[in-house]
């Protein structure tokens, strides 16, 4: 089966569902995907009524994570009293992961919130795409059999799907949400606990620090400090991030490679247990930064130290949220 | 001047500074004020000699020292950053050790992993009985520092 014919089965589902919610009532607005209006993208829609249902759709151009629509809760989400409404929100696994990690941060109300859960095929890689591309514009984008199609003026190229999808799908383990009936509707599945190899970590950890040191250098080099990656990110949503804070600042403004790098250290500090390992921060990159090797990262220490992988379920606390006597503290100094 | 003649000056001068027999490294020590800073003064009144490279900065307990002290610290260029607080279970605040030790082993593993040396940043537990302790550590951590050699990876070009 093509990937065209799995997008169109699962873009039915979601329009089916979506419509008996809506019809029956349970919920006031649903948050979706639609067509993005430059290509290789797609854009969020928030739909309230029956007829619309068709805006909805699926492809693997649906990077964005929704979740992130949830907090702080906007306008459109909230009845005149500023109470939340009930929300209806399509959910490929990495969304269901981060609605139930902003549920244990006590950000989300699950009893408000109901998932659409799909099972995600995968997202296209658009940086590793746009790379190839260059500086040609591109003015269509379709995806048949398992082939992405680019068009431009007078030109053409082909992408076989599976060497394009994002590094992160191609490992991921939890494709549709991981809850249970009464908050899911449509494809899910209560997962306990993911097992993962961390092969790519592992392989990168192996290097001396000096080669690690250029390695990030280097990557990170391009960034322009845009912070789009937190804009994208469902779980930065602190009031005051910490590079607005002034007093003090924690680290300069400029695009020298020190601010940059500390930039990315804080961030993912910050995501430590938290990252839900969506792609979303290097979808978003406007000068593609692979940023989930560090959030890979991420997941490999917690999951390492403390045991826990986000999102699973919406009642164990993450690791930095909690504490045990016996934690390990082999980094400790200790008297010769 | 020319970024890159610049670029070269600075490169020498940090050569030099590595290869100065005399280079001795800046400590940054973040002391609870509970366990280690009273470690340290039991040090000092034991007439304990340790190297005069670490500069104390006292907080009140090691759950109070936020992970941007210690980035801050190396990219205002601090040569070593060294953190202390009670042994867990001894915590005057009960659990502020045991929340700090899960950063600190999170914030560890990262900067391991973006090529900060480790040794650069060190953690330890002293209590206010341990002079002597306090006293070898920080001999120890000098030493790995001066091993290392100056900061300069957060060093910038202009």
């Amino acid at each position: 089966m093509g990937i065209d014919t799995e997008n169109q089965e699962i873009e039915n589902s979601i329009r089916e569902i979506a419509k008996k919610l809506l019809s029956e009532n349970q919920v006031d607005v649903i948050i979706g995907y639609a067509e993005g209006t430059i290509p290789l993208s797609s854009t969020p829609i928030f739909i309230r009524k029956e007829e619309d249902v068709n805006k909805l759709i699926w492809n693997n151009l649906c990077y964005i994570n929704l979740a992130n629509y949830l907090v702080p809760l906007m306008p459109q989400l909230c009845d005149s009293e500023g109470n939340a409404l009930k929300i209806g929100i399509v959910a490929k696994g990495c969304v269901g992961r981060a609605v139930n990690h902003l549920a244990v941060e006590k950000q989300v109300d699950l009893e408000k919130v109901k998932m659409i859960g799909i099972r995600c095929n995968g997202i296209v890689n658009r940086s590793k795409i746009n790379l190839e591309i260059g500086e040609k514009e591109i003015l269509e984008v379709s995806i048949s059999g398992n082939d992405i199609i680019v068009k431009g003026k007078d030109w053409e190229k082909k992408f076989p799907y599976d060497q394009y999808i994002n590094d992160l799908c191609k490992v991921c383990k939890v494709k549709s949400p991981s809850a249970s009936n009464e908050t899911c509707v449509g494809e899910c599945e209560e997962i306990e606990s993911i097992h993962d190899e961390f092969a790519d970590v592992i392989d990168f950890e192996s290097k001396s620090s000096e080669e690690k040191w250029n390695y990030i250098k280097e990557a990170l080099e391009p960034c322009t400090l845009c912070y789009s990656c937190r804009q994208a990110c469902p779980l930065c949503y602190c009031n005051l991030c910490f590079v607005d804070q002034n007093l003090p600042v924690w680290f300069g403004k400029t695009a020298e490679l020190p601010d940059i790098i500390v930039f990315h250290l804080i961030r993912a500090f910050h995501l430590a247990g938290r990252c839900v390992a969506c792609g979303a921060c290097s979808s978003v990159c406007p000068v593609g930064i692979d940023l989930n090797m560090i959030t890979r990262k991420l997941e490999k220490i917690v999951k390492d130290r403390y045991d826990f992988t986000s999102g699973l379920n919406a009642e164990t606390l993450p690791p930095m949220m909690d504490f045990k006597m016996e934690d390990t503290e082999e980094f400790m100094l200790e008297e010769d | 001047m020319r970024p890159e003649v610049k670029k070269k000056m600075t490169e020498t001068v940090l050569e030099e500074k590595k290869l100065d027999e005399k280079w001795e490294p800046k400590i940054i020590a973040f002391l609870c004020n509970w366990c280690s800073y009273a470690g340290a003064d039991l040090a000092g009144v034991s007439r304990i000699q340790y190297p005069p490279n670490i500069r104390i900065v006292r907080v009140p307990c090691s759950g109070r020292i936020n992970p941007y002290f210690i980035i801050k610290s190396l990219t205002d260029g601090w040569d070593g950053v060294l953190i202390s607080g009670c042994h867990p279970g001894d915590c005057h605040y009960i659990s502020g050790n045991l929340v700090a030790r899960r950063r600190f082993a999170i914030l560890n593993e990262l900067l391991e992993f973006f090529g900060i040396e480790p040794g650069r940043v060190n953690f330890m537990w002293a209590s206010a009985a341990e002079g002597e302790r306090f006293a070898n550590l920080v001999k120890k951590t000098t030493k790995i520092v001066k091993e290392i050699g100056p900061n300069t990876k957060f060093q910038k070009e202009w």
